[in-house]
């Protein structure tokens, strides 16, 4: 299989506008003939199915929640980078563009991440026409702040919800449409499976989660806008139905997946804090702003933090990396606290966590300000812990925050499945081997808004009006597959309940594939995935029947693929015998234990194909760098 | 701690309900509410018996999918939402009672989980600025004054979730609704549209089968984000205004 990029000819900044006069179009009159599927409403999909619809297109949204508001989208905090240069200070769009493809490690496509960064400023124009009630300044103009990995102020924000407001206005969006008729929009309605007909995709499966009815249906293009699959490792900050079933079917059905060992763990959430944990909740990163991150100098020093006197502090980011400092990327961040804690300099009950300390910003600002600026996060921070950062620094460790491989696309954001795309974290194409914080909305809406309404056209333009009927055997047959799927999870009847299987999962590929990871430690935990499959399929207990609410199936189905994708990231992290972004390889460090990146050997998207029992196949796509020379990163 | 669980189950809304009694043993009090739920269902699940269904997802507070009425109170003793409940707000030996949003809008759909799509049905109506991709002018050209703009992110932190309804006596869905008329008609944007968005956001209320609001201020009192009973005002005089120069919708 050759992997057709489709980057356009030209220089760098015009590659995206050339190529939006050639994409073939469909005439107004003729948008009304075709059907769209969109799974998935979070900012992605939301905004895509929105933007088709008022093209003309029939949109068919899909969503397991009860509503489009409920996306995890809805939780991102800090907010959304786009290079308005508003504060003066030398942001420019070939500035976001440098700084996303340094920040991704030389691991991402120069063409998209330049056209993610020239859209960015029609995003915050868009979003601020919606209504959206970004944070302004008394002159009555937007506000921005800095963000980790920048060193300009580019990052736009409502409060410490900037993703609530972007996806509410999203969410306007689409229901204006749904008012209309354009879209109709399905809740409570998980896809389970792709329909390909003549080798494309043509419809999905999909269970009615109330009423367990399987039904198919059918479209001329399929857009899986379904998010990341960061709950892979069970403890993660995304929201607990996240998950990368509607991803992971449409790869057993061809598609192929891109990076998969290419995870990143956020800095700066909230500690584990028992084994009955179910998630784990992040503290926004623009805390780094103001926070200053320290353990103690010694080893085993039990004292308060406010009894450490600040001679015995260790601001490790700040000693080790002077020019950022508490700003550094994320890895970098996450990577330094696990070493920290790795040499028993840990805080709080369990040793896995460091402090992020409020106090000389209190001093130099007032408390006044700091309320101002992270009221909501510290009084969240409280609610949790029982703790107030006012007055003691808060506690913090890395947790699984976002995924950058996914589903490969084109530059069209096509899959190698002919009419399915990927848009959003659900696919790899942005931020190479790291995401630089406040860039995931920004794709998400990018994608959504100002990419796939123009991308689609092309595809679709060449495409016959017909419609094809669910009735095929096609759609009948995937019906019944899915139907067997349920039946035979129900019939097991063993043991072993979804969550205790699922744990066990995370734990393993946390401890194996998560921030540091070893050839020898990903083989054995390769077979311990291999065992777990065979553990699910043997000895898992699901009660209750498919023909009703059964939230414990659910699960069940989600959990299946996340176990099978547990092992394509381990033969991912094998594979790629270098240290990059999210993917740290503990033979591949510096002396002084910073990433070794190998561009001559790695400098390529690894895109797995799906073969029977996980004997998946590699496909490469090799990146091009005309405009940027990779260099190591430095934060120093 | 130990507790001693009421919980309401109902396999689906055709069926009748009942208050069923569980004990929980050994709960951390760093436990979530809904992380005891958790340990509740392993629990039944073990022993082959079916699981309590509640709707949650975020776990974090801004989703709006958590909903348990908790001892009579929409998401417990605090104004916060359910999954931001924690069990150090819980004494040992102490008997809890849990039940779904009770609104004649939100029918059941098993045990804990109602079905709240009448929320989308009003957004739907004019919950909107009706502008289409692409055809924003630059942001900074339209100013807003920090003031309105803070006012504004007030009543959009509304999460949906539905607790103002099931606060009211009446199931009245006055502050959900007014929180997003008050952001849009405060904001430039969406001036153009206030009257026929007040007219037809109000009329897909009363479709719905919300009830109407007599000033008790029990759903502001427990909505989780603090979403002020003078969005209902406010809405009041957009209505009224609507009405009195109307556009007839």
């Amino acid at each position: 299989m050759v992997l057709e990029s489709k980057i356009p000819e030209g220089p760098l900044a015009e590659k995206w506008s050339k190529h939006k006069f050639s994409l073939k179009l469909v005439n107004p009159a003729n948008k009304r003939k075709y059907d769209i599927i969109v799974v998935g409403t979070g900012l992605a999909g939301a905004s895509a199915a929105a933007s088709l619809a008022e093209l003309g297109y029939n949109v068919k949204a899909f969503t397991f929640h009860d509503s489009p508001r409920r996306a995890h989208s809805i939780a991102a905090q800090g907010g959304i980078n786009a290079a308005k240069n508003y504060q003066n200070d030398g942001d420019s769009v070939y500035r976001l563009f440098y700084d996303t493809i340094k920040g991704g490690d030389y691991r991402a496509r120069e063409a998209n991440v330049h056209r993610l960064a020239e859209v960015s400023v029609n995003i915050i124009d868009q979003c601020v026409a919606q209504g959206v009630p970004f944070a302004r300044e008394y002159g009555g103009l937007l506000a921005n702040r800095s963000f980790g990995g920048a060193q300009v102020s580019r990052t736009f924000y409502a409060r410490g919800q900037t993703g609530q407001q972007l996806l509410l206005g999203a969410y306007s969006a689409l229901s204006r449409q749904v008012a209309t008729g354009k879209v109709k929009m399905y809740t409570r309605s998980e896809m389970l499976d792709l329909v390909m007909v003549d080798g494309k995709a043509r419809g999905i499966v999909t269970r009615n989660l109330v009423t367990g009815q399987i039904e198919s249906h059918s479209a001329h293009a399929v857009l899986l806008c379904t998010g990341g699959y960061g709950n892979v490792f069970y403890l993660s900050t995304n929201a607990m139905y996240c998950n990368v079933t509607a991803a992971w079917r449409a790869h057993k059905k061809g598609a192929l997946f891109a990076n998969p060992c290419f995870t990143q763990i956020h800095p700066t959430c909230i500690p584990v804090s028992g084994d009955y944990q179910s998630k784990l909740t992040l503290m926004s990163e623009s805390l780094r702003n103001d926070g200053r991150v320290w353990v103690p100098l010694k080893v085993g020093d039990k004292r308060k933090p406010e009894d450490i006197p600040e001679a015995e502090r260790d601001y490790f980011l700040e000693r080790k990396y002077p020019a950022f400092g508490n700003l550094v990327p994320r890895d970098v961040a996450s990577r330094n606290a696990k070493y920290v804690c790795d040499e028993g300099r840990g805080v709080g009950s369990t040793g896995l966590a460091v402090y992020m300390d409020f106090a000389d910003a209190i001093k130099r600002d007032s408390l006044k300000v700091i309320e101002a600026r992270y009221g909501n996060l510290f009084e969240m921070y409280e609610k949790i812990t029982g703790e107030n950062p006012y007055n003691t620094p808060m506690k913090i460790y890395p947790a699984v925050h976002y995924t950058m491989g996914g589903l490969w696309v084109d530059y069209n954001l096509m899959t190698t499945i002919p009419g399915l795309y990927a848009l959003g974290e659900a696919n790899f194409s942005d931020h190479g081997a790291n995401r630089l914080g406040a860039s995931a909305l920004m794709q998400g809406l990018a994608d959504g808004y100002f990419v796939i309404p123009y991308t689609i056209g092309d595809y679709l333009a060449q495409m016959p009006y017909e419609k094809v009927s669910n009735d095929r055997a096609e759609f009948k047959d995937a019906e019944a597959k899915v139907k067997e799927t349920i039946n035979k999870i129900l019939s097991i009847k063993g043991t072993r309940t979804v969550d205790e299987l699922h744990r066990e999962l995370g734990l393993l590929i946390w401890d194996y594939c998560g921030m540091s990871r070893t050839k020898e430690g990903l083989t054995s935990a390769r077979e311990k995935v291999r065992a777990l499959r065979n553990e699910f399929w043997t000895n898992v207990k699901v009660v209750g029947t498919n023909e009703e609410f059964n939230q414990t199936l659910e699960k069940a189905l989600r959990l299946i693929d996340f176990i099978e994708l547990g092992e394509l990231m381990i033969l991912d992290a094998l594979d790629r015998n270098e240290s990059c972004g999210g993917h740290f390889r503990e033979e591949f460090q510096t002396p002084d234990g910073e990433a070794l990146r190998n561009d001559q050997e790695y400098a390529y998207v690894a895109a797995w194909e799906y073969e029977q029992n996980m004997h998946a196949v590699l496909h490469k796509e090799q990146l091009k760098f005309e405009n940027v020379t990779p260099s190591t990163r430095s934060y120093k | 701690m130990n507790l001693n669980l009421h919980i309401w189950r109902q396999p689906n809304g055709q069926s009748a309900g009942r208050m069923v009694e569980y004990n929980v043993k050994d709960i951390s009090e760093e436990m979530s509410f809904l992380e005891m739920l958790d340990v509740l269902n392993e629990d039944l699940l073990r022993k082959g018996e079916d699981p309590v269904a509640f709707d949650h997802d975020c776990r974090e507070g801004i989703c709006g999918t958590c909903s348990l009425v908790i001892n009579g109170r929409p998401h417990g003793p605090y104004t916060t939402t359910t999954c931001q409940l924690h069990m150090r707000s819980f004494k040992d030996g102490e008997t809890v009672y849990i039940e779904p949003w009770r609104a004649k809008a939100f029918p059941l759909v098993k045990d804990l989980v109602v079905n709240r799509s009448a929320f989308d049905r009003i957004i739907q109506s004019g919950g909107y600025v009706s502008v289409n991709t692409g055809s924003a002018r630059d942001a900074n050209e339209t100013p807003i004054g920090k003031e309105i703009a803070d006012e504004a992110m007030n009543s959009a932190t509304c999460i949906g979730c539905g607790a103002c309804v099931a606060a009211c006596k009446n199931a009245s869905a006055m502050l959900f609704v007014s929180a997003k008329i008050s952001q849009l008609a405060m904001l430039p944007q969406g001036k153009p549209e206030r009257k026929r968005r007040a007219e037809a956001m109000v009329a897909q209320m009363d479709a719905e089968g919300f009830g109407a609001c007599t000033n008790t201020g029990a759903c502001a009192a427990e909505c989780p984000k603090s979403i002020s009973m003078s969005n209902i005002a406010m809405m009041n005089r957009e209505y009224t205004s609507a009405k009195l120069t109307s556009d007839a919708v």
